[in-house]
């Protein structure tokens, strides 16, 4: 049948495609176990925990991952923060309103992330007095995230019952009361899923970095890219596989989790 | 929106009820978020501005855009960056759509986690991936820094990013509308060009937005893959930055951002001339 050979080709297409999309992945791993120094050479694998050996002790690299964890981890949750009352703040503007402010939260995200990085750059040195390093990147990191988790949260608004809050007044709560007591317990899984998209974004953050952190400071975008210009160190393959496990671990964990709390809902 | 104030109560309010305390509005909670944009997001996109029209002896000029058009290299960069941009944004639409629409077929494609393999990338750092697969095409396949390397560099570091909107179009149309076509008479080629093709323009707009802009300005990628064959508009900016030039990086920033704008602008006129004519469409 014609209709079994469409099926056919379509699953064969997306394990190609499934494949062609993991396989540099899938080598770097393969690599990260060997010591050789550059990846090709099949003849003199020898299968070594060396590489993570190195990559402990490579001070350089350990200082950069702990930068871009500490970066992202505080500038996320700065911007679940703000994102999430702004999210309640928006959702119930005036209609009138409202198209403005959403569009004031687009501008970064549709903007190229180089006239973004360079804006910043300028910003800091000109109204902040040269602000650069830790401060300048929570800052910029926070901003550039906030819209998502805004985005993240919105849905969660609509399915609420939007006189609970005047519930929470009317029994003699204050509005910030009402807002962490009755409202922000029901938003948990938009408040999670933003706060897991900043924190990814953050860390995947390269060229708003690389323009505001200043001299001495490195997080791993910045050094891989300083390090691919004049011979990459193969210590970087053992610390590649173990963020993309990470990564790939919490999201498929997350997306799990969260397809079997929906299961669960329905089935109630 | 279906919690907004009756009319009846802010009437009563601007009459001013007696004893009754001025409300806290929910809309409140938005302040931090605005003030937080216009400090961060708007003032430092004003001062790119001052920076892009101020000239050599602090004054307005035109000077750094004067620079720009005056000299010839400048202007083949940009368009030479438009050309990746658009080459990569057209391989990652017609490697994406058939995919996207596969992915989207129950009859092929029966689970979720499945779009999820092909998203997940997306959230792990670029420049590992343009790391990983450096590795992959130079070391392990003996290919060249240059043109090729770098466009295979950019297609697959923006992939997912034209996957996503597709699928989500794709998977979020009414099946009825393709079966009504077929019923009608018509050809499996027909259907895809006249029914399914015009529906998903809106998610083929979004990918090319996100798809086209990033990689024009994007210098990571084709510094790592291209080497000094792929010297695009980023790399330019950043040049000018680290030599200190701050009115040509603004100058061209500037120009950058009119681009966004006009994509932008562009994508929303076609995606809303679309839904005219189908609303047009349904009335005849």
């Amino acid at each position: 049948m014609i209709k079994d050979k469409v099926r056919l080709i379509g699953r064969i297409f997306i394990g190609l495609m499934l494949a062609l999309m993991y396989l540099p992945i899938l080598i770097l791993i393969i690599f990260s176990f060997s010591g050789s120094s550059g990846i090709g050479a099949w003849s003199y694998f020898d299968f070594t925990f060396d590489l993570y050996g190195n990559l402990f002790a490579n001070e350089q690299i350990m200082a950069a991952f702990g930068n871009t964890f500490l970066i992202a981890g505080i500038s996320s949750v700065l911007a679940t923060f703000i994102g999430t009352i702004g999210a309640v703040g928006i959702y119930y503007l005036h209609r009138r309103v409202k198209p403005f402010v959403s569009a004031l939260g687009q501008i970064t995200v549709v903007n190229a992330d180089i006239v973004t990085a360079v804006a910043f750059m300028m910003f800091f040195i000109v109204c902040m007095n040269y602000l650069d390093g830790y401060p300048a990147l929570i800052i910029a990191h926070t901003v550039i995230t906030i819209p998502y988790v805004v985005l993240s949260v919105m849905p969660s608004l609509s399915r609420i019952n939007p006189n609970l809050y005047e519930a929470g007044r009317d029994l003699g709560a204050g509005p910030m009361r009402t807002l962490f007591t009755v409202m922000l317990p029901q938003l948990v899984p938009g408040i999670v899923s933003g706060l897991v998209m900043a924190f990814t974004l953050s860390l995947d953050d390269f060229v708003i970095t690389l323009f505001n952190k200043g001299s001495g400071l490195e997080t791993i975008s910045t050094l891989i890219y300083s390090s691919t210009k004049h011979g990459i160190d193969p210590t970087f393959r053992a610390l590649s596989t173990i963020i993309f496990v990470g990564v790939l671990a919490v999201l498929i964990a997350l997306n799990v989790y969260s397809s079997r709390r929906k299961k669960k809902a329905a089935l109630n | 929106m279906t919690d907004e104030q009756p009319p009846l109560v802010d009437k009563s309010a601007a009459f001013g009820r007696v004893g009754r305390k001025p409300q806290f509005r929910r809309s409140y909670f938005s302040f931090p978020y605005i003030i937080i944009n216009v400090i961060f997001v708007v003032v430092p996109l004003c001062i790119l501005l001052g920076f892009a029209f101020i000239g050599p002896d602090d004054t307005f000029s035109f000077d750094n855009f004067a620079y720009f058009f005056s000299h010839g290299e400048n202007i083949l960069t940009m368009l030479y960056s438009m050309g990746v941009a658009a080459l990569t944004t057209v391989i990652c639409l017609v490697v994406a759509y058939p995919l996207a629409m596969c992915l989207a077929s129950s009859r092929i494609n029966k689970s979720a986690l499945l779009v999820l393999m092909f998203i997940l990338p997306m959230w792990v750092n670029s420049l590992l991936r343009t790391y990983a697969l450096q590795n992959l095409l130079i070391d392990l396949f003996g290919m060249q820094r240059g043109f090729g390397a770098a466009l295979i560099g950019l297609v697959y570091d923006f992939f997912p990013f034209m996957l996503l909107p597709l699928y989500t179009s794709l998977a979020n149309m009414d099946g009825s509308l393709t079966e009504a076509a077929h019923d009608l008479g018509a050809g499996a080629l027909s259907t895809f060009f006249r029914v399914r093709l015009p529906l998903s323009l809106p998610g083929i707009m979004s990918g090319v937005t996100m798809v086209f802009m990033p990689t024009m300005s994007t210098f990571s990628v084709t510094e790592i893959m291209g080497g000094a064959d792929t010297y695009m508009v980023g790399s330019m900016i950043n040049e000018l930055i680290n030599g200190g030039d701050w009115g040509g990086s603004a100058a061209f920033s500037f120009i950058l951002l009119i681009l966004v704008a006009g994509t932008m602008a562009l994508s929303n006129l076609i995606t809303k001339g679309k839904v005219e004519t189908e609303g047009l469409g349904g009335v005849l």
